[in-house]
């Protein structure tokens, strides 16, 4: 690790200041993504700017289609949170998915969307659920806030607050480790809302998170696992590495998008029968 | 048995330092004035240095020296060695190529250190090294041991054409070939056994410090062996005679081999705190250990095994290569000859043997021995051979072992080894029963239903530990002799001190050998300190790998004890007034035999010391013996492994359902201790076959340098482990020992294979048995679309 500045913002407006401010200054969250990057030299911002101890950053809020989850909001705060367990199961569930312990008491919500690594999880949800990522500047629809590998649709001074989650009706994720970093090798998350089923794909995707509008359109005709049957997604454009090859990758699309549509059946089944 | 006799469960006395965070590891010495290294390493995998340019990163704040090879070699320090020669088939020597603590003129792997930056702190000295500007000339590579004998590999070493070290055999070529002839069924496997980082939790780290006053140096590091390190480093590298050059190895975070060999960045911690004046402390990043820590297996096999009609094996034949990286390290020559061509009898009783092993030089970090050691590699190829003969023949794979089993002991194999002992129908019958063999087609037809694919594999292993009889590794090639070395330090209180030359390095010496003194002279275990690790305490001693320490290490201990035993009699004939001949030792007590006269163990220590009771004429005062003990054979341990899983078709995924080991060790001194190494090794075992793999490109760059891509295993990959044990004590030691640190990483990976292969319907499969590797095997039978 190089040397850097560290500085603690107390409101957002202070850290947008310092991000303006400082040469190539960096903000950190939990610092999941971003410390060990730097513990390896592949990171060196000369400024660290610290979200942590800006009030209010972290609540989760319902509201009565949807839930809002402050930016800085923690795996672990997020997995536990008896609101998102209730109105969003499958979402309490991903984030219990994310890293272990240690990770999930520190990542944040904001901080794993803006760094948008193409094997995160929480990409797929937003995705899929066709969550509004809030920043100090304006509301962005998540269609049109990942942009590419590590790429998102944020200005340089702009920061994440809150993401608002719609409600799904069904939904579930589907997580495939790496073996070596348990990351999601293929994510899938799949969503039934009141007028469209959609199908977010993590971990596969050569530039990223990405739809697969053929799932989403037979879903929508009939929202069940059998309605994939033959339905595949092409290896062009997903990534191919030492754990997974690009083909194996697209299909372990197809399998987790069938398994994520019987979870999320199921969990309706076994509400409705309570 | 008493509570912390041998046989008794005493939790572990190191622990408590342990897990508080009270252990004393080589980083947390810091001396003062200490200065931090960083090595400057080969980002090319083979490269001609035609340049090194060191003014920028002297220039940087900090910086106090910054050395290169030319320098080392301008101060002739010897190369590296490797101490265990192999001859060809030949009788040429093998070709040992020079390897110095830095590269000199051309580097040979990724990670190959070129220069060393010594600083303040570590992170001046990793911003120098990022300054020192080497120029490269890149040469092209050889990574696959299976191409590096090809006459278009790329060549590495002048005196290796070919890049050829030996060319070794060992068993009857004649009788083998013949035997095959005849053979009813033969069955053919090629086989790679994959590559593995070791990853200690504590990553190589080493401080060196030189005292100008007495001409004397003093290194803190983390050795398995610092006796050895010393030899090596004295005798061979020259940093010092041996008596001006004291080796510590303090708290040392696990080993598993890795920490036996002498490396580069040691000897130049050393040097470097000579020419500096400051002590230098090194500690390996886990990327950097990733690079640079000698790895292990990396074999490329053909193997035929020939049976007659009955099922019984007439014939083994191996042809092996076996990938030695850019160096030869410490022992790297003996793992694939003597630690693997010896063990390919397995536990059977096979006629004709012919194992032939070519050693390579290729563009990758230097292998050496790694848990098990050459035994995972043989156990490999002969349960795996042994499995899929009884899967052609259509013979329960049970069957077919007990059909070929060795019953009667001794029996000389016609690979070099006498076993000693063993009962082998006994742990497989027992494995058998506890893993409820005989209901298998059930739980098969339950998971069908369920669309999984379950299968079953055993293992029943052998290995040989207890290294070694010093003639017997002598004759072999060894420049060491393998016995160990013991001195029990009496105290006039009747506490004791046990030096011992074997070390502890995670497997619970201080606890073990405690538990035999404790038993032997009938003091609480709380009176004894277990001293080892420090070449000014301990005489002499070889160090602990290749389970030796409690067959070995404790039989030298056992010996000392008889030894005080022997003199505290005379002490107590004194103090008692009677025959020394009548003197009768017992649950801590010395008493005249048929009287009710009487001493405790620490009167009698007390009285060696102040000698008011006897003569110095006739009796020496004092309470203080030593042993040196060599083994008559090595030890045996052997057992069954078996191991249940079910693969999920659609993903290739295998989760392991079930793991029954019975295993027999001999004699057992904790039992708890024991359970622990074997599940140690068993997870090792299944991390070899489920998920680690060193990979290097095809231009030798490392793929799998962090954790992010070298897979270990998890808590949550591991089932369940049933571990149960048979006993027949080893009769070539005094206590019955035969050792437990490697077996689990012997038995399990071909347990595993023989598992998945059984469910998925083919033998197409290679280790690591990655989700993607079974979907692959399973794709390439068809079977995957049918289910």
């Amino acid at each position: 690790m190089y040397n850097f500045i560290y500085h603690r913002a107390a409101g957002l407006r202070q850290a947008q200041h310092m991000l303006g401010e400082f040469d190539d200054a960096k903000l950190i969250a939990g610092g999941q993504s971003l410390l060990p990057m730097m513990k390896l030299r592949l990171a060196a911002p000369a400024n660290l700017v610290d979200l942590g101890k800006i009030a209010g950053l972290s609540d989760i809020e319902p509201d009565v289609r949807s839930i809002s989850i402050g930016a800085m909001a923690t795996h672990f705060e997020v997995h536990n949170s008896a609101v998102v367990q209730e109105a969003l199961p499958a979402l309490a569930e991903l984030a219990g998915m994310i890293g272990e312990p240690a990770v999930r008491h520190r990542g944040t919500l904001g901080g794993s969307i803006a760094h948008n690594d193409p094997t995160a999880d929480y990409p797929a949800a937003c995705l899929a659920l066709g969550a509004t990522i809030i920043t100090t500047e304006r509301r962005i629809p998540a269609d049109a806030f990942f942009t590419g590998l590590f790429e998102t649709a944020l200005m340089p001074d702009e920061i994440i607050t809150a993401v608002s989650f719609p409600l799904a009706e069904k939904a579930a994720y589907q997580k495939f480790r790496n073996p070596a970093s348990r990351y999601a090798m293929v994510g899938v998350f799949v969503a039934k809302h009141a007028s469209d089923v959609r199908v977010a794909i993590t971990g596969a995707g050569a530039s990223g998170v990405f739809r697969v509008p053929a799932f989403e359109e037979a879903l929508q005709g009939r929202f069940s696992p059998e309605a994939l049957e033959g339905l595949t997604v092409s290896a062009d454009g997903l990534t191919g590495d030492l754990h997974a090859s690009a083909p194996y990758r697209a299909h372990l699309i197809g399998v987790l998008a069938r398994r994520a549509v019987a979870a999320a059946n199921e969990r309706n089944d076994r509400s409705d029968e309570l | 048995m008493s509570a912390t006799g041998v046989g008794a469960s005493v939790r572990r006395m190191e622990d408590f330092r342990f897990i508080t965070g009270r252990g004393r590891y080589t980083d947390d010495i810091a001396r003062p004035g200490q200065a931090c290294a960083a090595f400057v390493r080969s980002p090319h995998a083979h490269a001609t240095i035609d340049r090194i340019e060191t003014g920028a990163a002297a220039a940087m704040p900090g910086v106090c020296a910054v050395l290169t090879g030319a320098d080392l070699a301008a101060d002739k320090l010897g190369p590296l060695i490797c101490g265990w020669m192999i001859h060809s088939k030949d009788g040429s020597p093998m070709k040992m190529a020079a390897h110095p603590a830095l590269a000199l003129g051309r580097v040979y792997h990724a990670g190959d250190p070129v220069a060393v930056v010594i600083a303040d702190s570590y992170a001046q000295a990793h911003e120098a090294a990022e300054k020192v500007e080497v120029t490269y000339g890149e040469l092209p590579a050889v990574v696959d041991p299976a191409e590096a004998q090809s006459t278009n590999a790329p060549q590495l070493h002048e005196v290796a054409p070919r890049n050829t070290i030996f060319e070794w055999h060992l068993g009857d070529a004649q009788a083998t070939d013949a035997a095959l002839k005849s053979a009813k069924h033969v069955t053919r496997l090629e086989l790679r056994n994959n590559r593995l980082a070791p990853n200690a939790i504590e990553p190589r780290a080493a401080v060196a410090e030189f005292d100008a006053g007495n001409d004397a140096f003093t290194l803190w590091y983390t050795t398995q062996n610092p006796h050895l390190a010393r030899l090596v480093l004295s005798a061979f590298i020259g940093i010092a005679p041996e008596h001006k050059l004291r080796v510590i190895a303090p708290d040392v975070g696990g080993a598993f081999g890795s920490k036996i060999f002498i490396y580069p960045e040691e000897v130049v911690c050393l040097w470097a705190a000579r020419k500096t004046g400051r002590p230098v402390k090194w500690v390996a990043e886990r990327s950097e250990a990733f690079l640079s820590d000698a790895h292990g297996r990396d074999h490329v096999t053909r193997a035929e095994m020939g049976l007659d009609a009955n099922g019984k094996i007439v014939g083994l034949r191996v042809k092996t290569i076996a990938n030695l990286g850019a160096y030869m390290s410490t022992f790297s020559s003996s793992v694939p000859t003597y630690l693997y061509g010896t063990l390919l009898s397995g536990q059977y009783d096979i006629p004709a043997i012919y194992c032939e092993v070519d050693a390579v030089y290729t563009n990758t970090a230097p292998v050496d021995a790694y848990r098990g050691a050459g035994r995972p590699e043989a156990t490999y190829v002969v349960e795996r051979l042994m499995e899929v003969s009884a899967r052609e023949m259509g013979l329960d794979p049970a069957e077919l072992r007990r059909r070929n089993f060795i019953k009667t002991f001794p029996h000389q194999t016609p690979v070099i080894m006498a076993y000693d002992c063993g009962d082998y129908p006994a742990s497989l019958e027992r494995a058998l029963e506890l893993a409820g063999y005989n209901s298998l087609n059930e739980r098969k037809q339950e998971a069908a239903r369920r669309g999984r694919l379950r299968g079953l594999g055993l293992s029943t292993y052998i290995e040989a530990c207890g290294i070694a009889p010093s003639q017997a590794v002598g004759s072999l090639g060894a420049g060491v002799g393998l016995w160990e070395s013991a001195e029990v330090r009496v105290n006039p209180t009747g506490t004791v001190e046990v030096l011992t030359g074997s070390h502890s390095h995670g497997q619970g010496h201080e606890t073990t050998f405690a538990q035999l003194v404790s038993e032997r002279l009938g003091i609480p275990i709380e009176s004894i300190a277990i001293v080892h690790g420090d070449t000014d305490k301990v005489q002499f001693g070889m160090g602990t790998y290749g389970s030796r320490s409690a067959a070995v290490g404790m039989s030298a201990i056992a010996k000392a004890l008889d030894k005080v035993e022997a003199k505290a009699k005379k002490v107590a004939a004194h103090m008692l007034e009677a025959a020394e001949a009548d003197i009768v030792f017992e649950d801590g007590r010395f008493t005249v035999a048929g009287t009710d006269k009487s001493a405790a163990f620490g009167e009698v220590a007390l009285n060696a010391y102040i000698a008011h009771k006897f003569s110095g004429a006739h009796l020496e005062p004092g309470l203080k013996e030593g042993s040196f003990y060599d083994p008559t054979n090595f030890t045996f341990p052997a057992g069954c492994h078996v191991c249940e899983v079910e693969v999920d078709p659609e993903t290739g995924e295998t989760d392991i359902v079930g793991w029954t080991a019975v295993d027999d060790f001999g004699v057992i001194i904790n039992p708890m201790i024991v359970e622990g190494q074997v599940h140690g090794g068993i997870v090792q075992g299944i991390g070899q076959a489920l998920m680690e793999h060193v990979v290097y490109d095809a231009q030798g760059q490392l793929v799998t340098g962090s954790l992010t891509d070298y897979a270990l295993p998890r808590a949550e990959d591991l089932p369940p482990l049933i571990v149960d044990t048979t006993v027949t004590p080893c009769p070539s030691n005094p206590l019955g020992i035969k050792g437990c640190g490697e077996a689990g990483a012997i038995a399990a990976p071909a347990a595993v294979m023989n598992a998945i292969t059984d469910a998925i319907g083919t033998e197409d499969l290679a280790m690591p048995a990655t989700p993607q590797a079974v979907w692959a095997a399973l794709a390439r039978t068809g079977r995957r679309e049918a289910a």
